[in-house]
């Protein structure tokens, strides 16, 4: 987590950044080639910030509804013989490299926006799937005989106990998925999806160094940021509950 | 009757279902799409039928709940399977088609061989083989493979073909990106050793450093790869010395320093995890006998944190083996460099021959840390 001066500071470089690029110009003009442009132009960063969050955001809410409702079967009595084999595919599966998820989209997709949402939605499944996993099995026990106890339905005891006891070790998997989101989208334009990582690769092709600072500076401000906001809601959903105990 | 296994019974019925959908492609050239062939189609049905078989019994020994043996051996029998049908499709398919005919895996395939190692997967959870049995299942499960490849029954598939177009230039690639993965691990353990010793005996210097170390891991990788070119450059320009041993803003160097930033934090944070893990009680005992503060540190604190210290190097190693793809956008060479280029030229073949020996590497160093991991940790209970 960072301190809150490193916030504000952070927070107002990426707004000056995403919405009066041109200010920096002065600042980047040294690392732009002698005739090239000096701030990215092809299109405005808000656009590719905007769709850049969106995708990470469709992809992160998807992945968070199909990876809890899994752990959710999966720790049920009925799912239990799924258990062990969830367990190692989540243990493997996130071992496959995220760009290589990427690359394999394209032949099954094709390029643009498709690809890159599917891979981020795979690939973000897993680490959210375990946590949630771990949260609903490592449950204190005699808090589920108690609920069990006072007559509580299994979904009652489900919705009202397990869930919100597991919140804080879930939300710790969707900040990993998210900010690996952030980063795959960023690779997401060498398949031709309009994000962020546009405006690096731009650099990298042009041998223009301006605009690999410029892309680099704004997603890494964007991810920071994204992670801090994350840890800090992790903190206030699981801080109350401690002291209940 | 036996009970059924519930994810066998699902394999099963995904497997079938797999089998009726397209199993290989022909295509007449590099660039044009190709048609899609069943999987008795891909060859006259005498030839065909072995594999088919060796599919439908392999689907039907997994429904066995009680017997994992069984289904081990059923997901191999499967994956035999499959395989034979590539090397007896692509000859069969070849031979009727123009001279630059490709043929390729199709989905058909992919999802059965996806369906084979999630079987392969259950039964090995069920097995529960200790670590000397696994490492030596993965290396009958490498050198089935290394032979599957080296006897030439693939070869007429496109990614092969892909392959001896540029045999040299993968070699190298796979040094280089083994290079990559290895060197930076190897960088960052030297680093971060001493620096999680130095962070586990004086707080303060922990709470300022993890927080910078997680602050670098959160940054996306394309951002940090980029940003090392300028830094690079700059102290290429301002400094001789680093210049004179090849140091550039593109190419090997950033790349390689990225990663080891990247691996900082598992390394760091674990060396203080670990070295926190060792009971109060075995350290105090040291203590009592004498030691110097050298002497616990080797014979004590080491050996009872290193399973929390591989792990964090297992972390390190999948994501270094991951992370160095990037690198063949900025001119780091490896596997990303086949990558970017089969995206570039659309050639779905040239992505495989990057993406596919990436995948395999990072799996076998997953599965080879864990095992380093369990035998460190059941030296540790035993001691």
């Amino acid at each position: 987590m960072i301190g809150a001066a490193a916030r504000a500071v952070f927070a107002g470089l990426l707004l000056t950044f995403v919405l009066a690029p041109g200010i920096f110009a002065p600042l980047l003009a040294p690392l732009a080639p002698e005739t090239g442009p000096v701030i990215y132009e092809r299109a405005s960063l808000l656009s590719l910030s905007l769709s850049h969050l969106g995708l990470v955001l469709a992809a992160s809410v998807a992945a968070t509804a199909v990876a809890v409702t899994l752990a959710i079967l999966v720790t049920r009595p009925f799912g239990a013989a799924f258990r062990p084999l969830a367990r190692s595919v989540a243990n493997l599966g996130q071992t496959f490299p995220p760009v290589a998820v990427l690359a394999l989209a394209v032949p099954m997709m094709g390029f643009g926006a498709g690809p890159t949402l599917l891979a981020l939605f795979l690939y973000g499944l897993l680490p959210i799937f375990e946590n949630a996993m771990t949260g609903l099995t490592a449950l204190p026990p005699a808090t589920l005989e108690a609920a069990r106890g006072i007559g509580m339905t299994p979904r009652q005891r489900l919705l009202r106990v397990e869930l919100p006891l597991a919140l804080p070790v879930i939300l710790a998997g969707v900040r990993l998925s998210v900010v690996i989101a952030l980063g795959t989208a960023t690779i997401g334009s060498t398949v031709a999806a309009r994000t962020l990582g546009e405006v690096i690769i731009a650099g990298l092709l042009t041998s223009n160094t301006a605009f690999v600072v410029q892309g680099g500076l704004v997603v890494g401000l964007f991810a920071v940021l994204l992670h801090d906001a994350l840890i800090q809601l992790e903190r206030r959903l699981s801080g109350p509950r401690r002291g209940e105990g | 009757m036996a009970r059924l296994s519930a994810p066998g019974l699902a394999f099963a019925v995904a497997g079938l279902a797999l089998l009726t959908a397209p199993f290989m492609t022909l295509a007449a050239n590099r660039i044009v799409a190709g048609d899609d062939i069943a999987a008795w189609a891909v060859a006259p049905l005498p030839e065909t039928l072995p594999g088919l078989i060796c599919i439908v019994l392999g689907l039907a020994m997994g429904l066995s709940a009680a017997l994992p043996w069984l289904r081990l051996g059923g997901a191999a029998i499967g994956l035999a399977g499959a395989a034979l049908l590539l090397a007896v499709g692509a000859p069969a398919l070849l031979a009727e088609a123009g001279p630059y005919a490709r043929v390729s895996p199709a989905a058909g395939f992919w999802g059965l061989l996806a369906v084979f190692l999630l079987l392969l997967a259950d039964a090995l959870a069920q097995l529960a083989p200790g670590p000397r049995a696994r490492a030596a299942l993965l290396a009958a499960g490498l050198a089935l493979l290394g032979a599957l490849l080296w006897s030439g029954a693939l070869s007429d598939l496109s990614v092969a073909q892909e392959f001896f177009g540029r045999a040299a230039a993968f070699w190298r690639a796979t040094l280089r990106h083994l290079a990559l993965a290895f060197g930076s691990l190897g960088a960052a353990a030297l680093i971060g050793f001493p620096l999680g010793l130095l962070c586990h005996r004086k707080a303060a210097l922990r709470a300022g450093l993890l927080p910078v170390l997680s602050f670098l891991q959160t940054i996306p990788s394309l951002a940090m790869f980029g940003l090392m070119i300028p830094l690079l450059s700059w102290i290429a320009a301002s400094l001789p010395a680093a210049r004179a041993i090849g140091l550039s803003g593109i190419g090997f160097a950033p790349a390689f320093i990225a990663l080891v930033l990247y691996s900082l934090l598992p390394v760091v944070g674990n060396t203080v995890a670990g070295l926190q893990s060792v009971p109060a009680a075995a350290r105090e005992a040291a203590r009592g006998m004498g030691m110097t503060s050298w002497q616990r540190l080797v014979r004590v604190e080491l050996p009872l944190g290193l399973p929390i210290l591989l792990a964090g190097l297992r972390i390190v190693l999948v994501q270094n083996i991951g992370l160095a793809v990037i690198a063949g956008l900025i001119g780091g060479g490896g596997y990303g460099s086949f990558v970017f280029q089969g995206l570039n030229q659309t050639a779905t073949d040239l992505i495989l021959l990057g993406a596919l020996p990436t995948v395999l590497l990072a799996m076998v160093a997953a599965i080879v840390m864990d095992i380093l991991v369990e035998l460190a940790a059941r030296r540790r209970s035993a001691a």
